[in-house]
């Protein structure tokens, strides 16, 4: 049996959360779950295992980079995957996600096609 | 050494030479026998190169083996061409119906999102969310007219304070034009920002009445053009906006309505 891969979508735009699932929902055997702020997006990543994180910056509550840290500070969820999507194009803003430890760095308006690739590529799926 | 040594000894060198002699003969067999072969070969060989006819009737059977070939080669040669014609038209659709995919995703998202509510300022947040995420407007402003004085009244902005975009009037600036003439219009992308040149002017329209409008001033650094699904959006947000804020004012007057009656009546009743 294929083996199911786990996403987490942490967006506080209803908009670009449905846009993203729209998106990873042609991944086959995925299971996508939603987070609002980055104070949800910490309470679901902490309570399950995922592959892939998607995090916005700009949230209420805890903002994406807050969430970033806390991830990567913690011993078993350090190693996930993570894809920074946001409005922020400046080289700066992206060197402080990577730097934090993101995986990827994604700015809005986003291409579904470039989303689909980049979760493909972290959830070493072929084709 | 005794007599007996001496004879055995002699037997033995006697045995070896006679092996050797074997040996030899046995050798000698096949040397006989290769020579005989040998020539047997040069003989054929000549035979042949003697009769031109069969020679001529060979190379024609292979010279018409390799055309044969040839003509093969060639059938799939042109099959193989076409095949990968047919695939580089199958990719080049396939991206398209891709792009096609993905812009019918946006704009599901768009049309669901903006009639997803009945209250304005979640309307608003919506239609905010859509040029911010959809579009990749950084400065943009949302009006809504006052059908009593005309004025296109800022009622939402993002990028800028609301008190910093102008108040625009019906057939007046850029604004005011596209909003009276029903068409959205839409200027270069780069330069500095202009209250009063807005980048793209949408007029927000339900059948013939005016709601307002959006304007765009500026977008995020990240986006450089407008692409055909940015045009798209325009004008599904000059329609669905139109008819999403349309329907929150009159939800909003009638659930006044409400409860002013509701009131009434509580006071007749007491």
């Amino acid at each position: 049996m294929e083996r199911r891969h786990r996403i987490l979508i942490v967006e506080d735009s209803p908009t670009m959360r449905q846009l993203l699932v729209f998106a990873l929902k042609r991944l086959r055997n995925t299971d996508i779950t939603e987070a609002q702020d980055g104070m949800d997006g910490l309470r679901k990543v902490t309570s399950d295992d995922y592959d892939l994180a998607l995090i916005d910056i700009n949230m209420p509550v805890m903002d994406g980079l807050k969430l970033i840290s806390l991830i990567r500070d913690e011993e078993a969820l350090k190693d996930i995957p993570i894809v920074v999507i946001t409005t922020e194009g400046a080289k700066e803003d992206r060197e402080r996600a990577l730097a934090l430890g993101a995986n990827e760095y994604l700015t809005k308006p986003i291409q579904a096609n470039k989303v689909l690739q980049v979760a493909k590529g972290l959830l070493k799926i072929e084709g | 050494m005794s007599q007996k040594e001496i004879f055995e000894r002699a037997d033995e060198v006697m045995a070896l030479f006679r092996r050797g002699a074997e040996f030899t003969k046995e050798l000698l067999e096949q040397n006989r026998d290769l020579r005989r072969r040998l020539m047997e070969t040069q003989s054929r060989q000549s035979d042949a190169a003697l009769d031109h006819g069969d020679w001529e009737k060979l190379r024609q059977e292979l010279l018409s083996q390799i055309q044969g070939l040839e003509s093969e080669r060639q059938d799939v040669m042109e099959r193989l061409e076409a095949l990968e014609d047919e695939n580089r038209q199958f990719a080049t659709r396939y991206l398209e119906i891709e792009e096609e995919n993905n812009a019918l995703a946006n704009l599901y998202v768009a049309s669901y999102q903006l009639h997803s509510t009945l209250e304005l300022p979640e309307v608003l947040k919506i239609i905010i969310e859509i040029v911010i995420n959809l579009i990749g407007a950084e400065i943009f402003a949302v009006y809504v007219l006052d059908e009593k004085t005309n004025a296109l009244q800022p009622v939402a902005s993002e990028g800028a304070p609301l008190s910093d975009i102008p108040m625009e009037s019906l057939g007046s600036g850029l604004v005011g034009h596209a909003v009276a003439a029903g068409e959205t219009n839409c200027l270069d992308p780069g330069g500095a920002v202009d209250w009063e040149r807005p980048i793209v002017s949408i007029p927000l329209r339900l059948d013939e009445r005016t709601i307002g409008a959006i304007a765009i001033f500026k977008l995020l650094a990240q986006k450089e053009q407008f692409t055909p699904l940015d045009h798209e959006l325009f004008t599904l947000l000059a329609g669905h906006a139109a008819t999403a804020i349309f329907a929150s004012q009159l939800f909003g007057q009638s659930e006044r309505k409400l409860h002013t009656i509701q009131g009434f009546i509580d006071l007749l009743t007491k």
